[in-house]
């Protein structure tokens, strides 16, 4: 897909936004106990697409981000997103990612196998990451909400493309081959 | 198949990961600090927001209303004005004992008012950050708690924004005392500090049958960073665990830690 600057620039600000709302939004802690935490589903719809240079530009700026607003280690968060970006980009001819269903269970599993790897990678550390049973609740309920972003994000990006990306010149009707030339001995052709 | 930009991406991924992962501690935090000032213009406007928006919500407020909490802050002005006379006395006299024993005297709290703008941006940690920073005279281990009871401690200090640990999570553990028996413990992160956010697990130093339901956890003041007797919150059941040894409990919380828009923290 040959996307404007603008709509690309809009990819990395609707990401650092998102990475900014998971820091905020008190009402979505408290009654399900997770974050705002949409960028697995803002990493899968950039590697359906956007070339390998842009998913791994995003996932590493993403995950750096992340990773400065939270306890963990700076870096930590980077591998996961960064590998399911590559993957999905790897295998985005296989995906039907024009339906929304197929983009529904592409947030899905991009929110439950990022959170996963990441929860691994921390747990590998020196520092004990807060998890347990409730985690079993948590990482679901992430995945679903990675689920319902990945069409939204398919929407907003079509829709900023659509408004600020070069439209294809309007194909005429007139036919040469068809073309009726009046005159002393009409004749179609 | 791979192509020569996905092997140049896996490549230049790997290297950066392996240099951030292997930065000595300091330098990662540091690092971090510059890499999160990016979102200084989001903190600012949302800090602007919640200002202008108290505003306007006072500005609507009807009189009456305002009347009302006028009456209701006099009232309460008129009972901790009480407290503290009864406070003052009590604190010269314990200022009395403590130099007849040679005992350092405890000094007053200084705290400072701050505004939490954020949380931690993942479910591993538990986390804030609040709008005071080193420009304001904050220093790691500072602690922050609530007229409710104990928040947790400074743990990271950027120029205009610092990062509190709170109870429960891995860099905050306290040591505390059950009010009612003086027996001593700990609180560390573990399977009940997850989910809602309101208990927490503390594990007694020694077997306690006295311990029970409904009893007070306060700061016990050992380990130098929490002063003694700042309320942690109420036993809600214990056990004895590693064969009667020892008595682990789960603590509900005296602050809401989901919660929190304004805390205070103590400066020496």
């Amino acid at each position: 897909m040959n996307l404007s600057r603008v709509t690309l620039a809009f990819v990395f600000l609707v990401t650092w936004l998102a990475v900014f709302a998971q820091t905020q939004f008190v009402g979505l802690r408290h009654w399900l106990g997770i974050p705002l935490a949409v960028v697995p589903a803002l990493v899968s719809y950039t590697a359906l697409t956007h070339g390998i240079a842009v998913t791994t530009a995003l996932s590493v700026l993403a995950g750096l981000w992340i990773d400065s607003l939270s306890a963990s280690r700076l870096g930590v968060s980077v591998g996961p997103l960064f590998l399911l970006g590559f993957l999905l980009h790897l295998r985005r001819h296989l995906i039907l990612r024009d339906q929304r269903y197929a983009q529904f269970w592409i947030g899905f599993g991009a929110g439950v196998s990022v959170n996963l790897l990441v929860l691994m990678l921390l747990s590998a550390g020196q520092r004990e990451p807060i998890s347990g049973w409730f985690s079993l609740w948590q990482i679901p309920m992430l995945g679903i909400l990675n689920g319902a972003a990945c069409p939204g994000a398919f929407v907003l990006f079509d829709a900023l493309e659509r408004t600020f990306g070069y439209r294809p010149a309007t194909q005429s009707g007139f036919r040469s081959d068809r073309e009726i030339v009046r005159g002393r001995h009409d004749r179609i052709h | 198949m791979l192509k020569r930009p996905h092997y140049l991406a896996i490549g230049g991924t790997a290297l950066l990961l392996l240099a951030l992962l292997n930065l000595p501690a300091s330098v990662a935090e540091r690092l971090k600090l510059v890499v999160s000032g990016s979102f200084l213009p989001l903190f600012g406007l949302r800090t602007a927001t919640h200002s202008f928006l108290d505003r306007a919500s006072f500005q609507l407020l009807p009189r009456s209303v305002l009347i009302d909490e006028i009456v209701r802050a006099r009232q309460e002005n008129a009972d901790l004005s009480m407290a503290a006379m009864q406070g003052k006395e009590a604190m010269a006299e314990n200022a009395r004992l403590r130099a007849a024993l040679s005992t350092p005297p405890r000094g007053p709290w200084n705290r400072r008012f701050a505004r939490v703008i954020g949380r931690d941006a993942t479910t591993w940690w538990r986390t804030l950050r609040i709008d005071l920073g080193s420009r304001d005279g904050l220093q790691a281990n500072q602690v922050v708690l609530t007229a409710s009871g104990l928040v947790g401690r400074v743990s990271q200090v950027g120029l205009t924004h610092a990062d509190v640990a709170l109870v429960g999570d891995a860099e905050c553990g306290v040591s505390v005392t059950v009010r009612e028996t003086r027996d001593l413990g700990i609180i560390k992160p573990g399977q009940a500090s997850s989910g809602e956010g309101g208990l927490v697990e503390m594990s007694l130093l020694q077997n306690s049958p006295e311990v029970m339901a409904g009893q007070t956890v306060i700061t016990s003041g050992l380990g130098g960073i929490f002063p003694a007797g700042i309320p942690v919150g109420s036993i809600l059941d214990s056990r004895a665990t590693e064969g009667g040894l020892f008595t682990t409990a789960r603590i509900r919380l005296a602050v809401q830690l989901n919660r929190l828009e304004e805390v205070w923290v103590l400066q020496p």
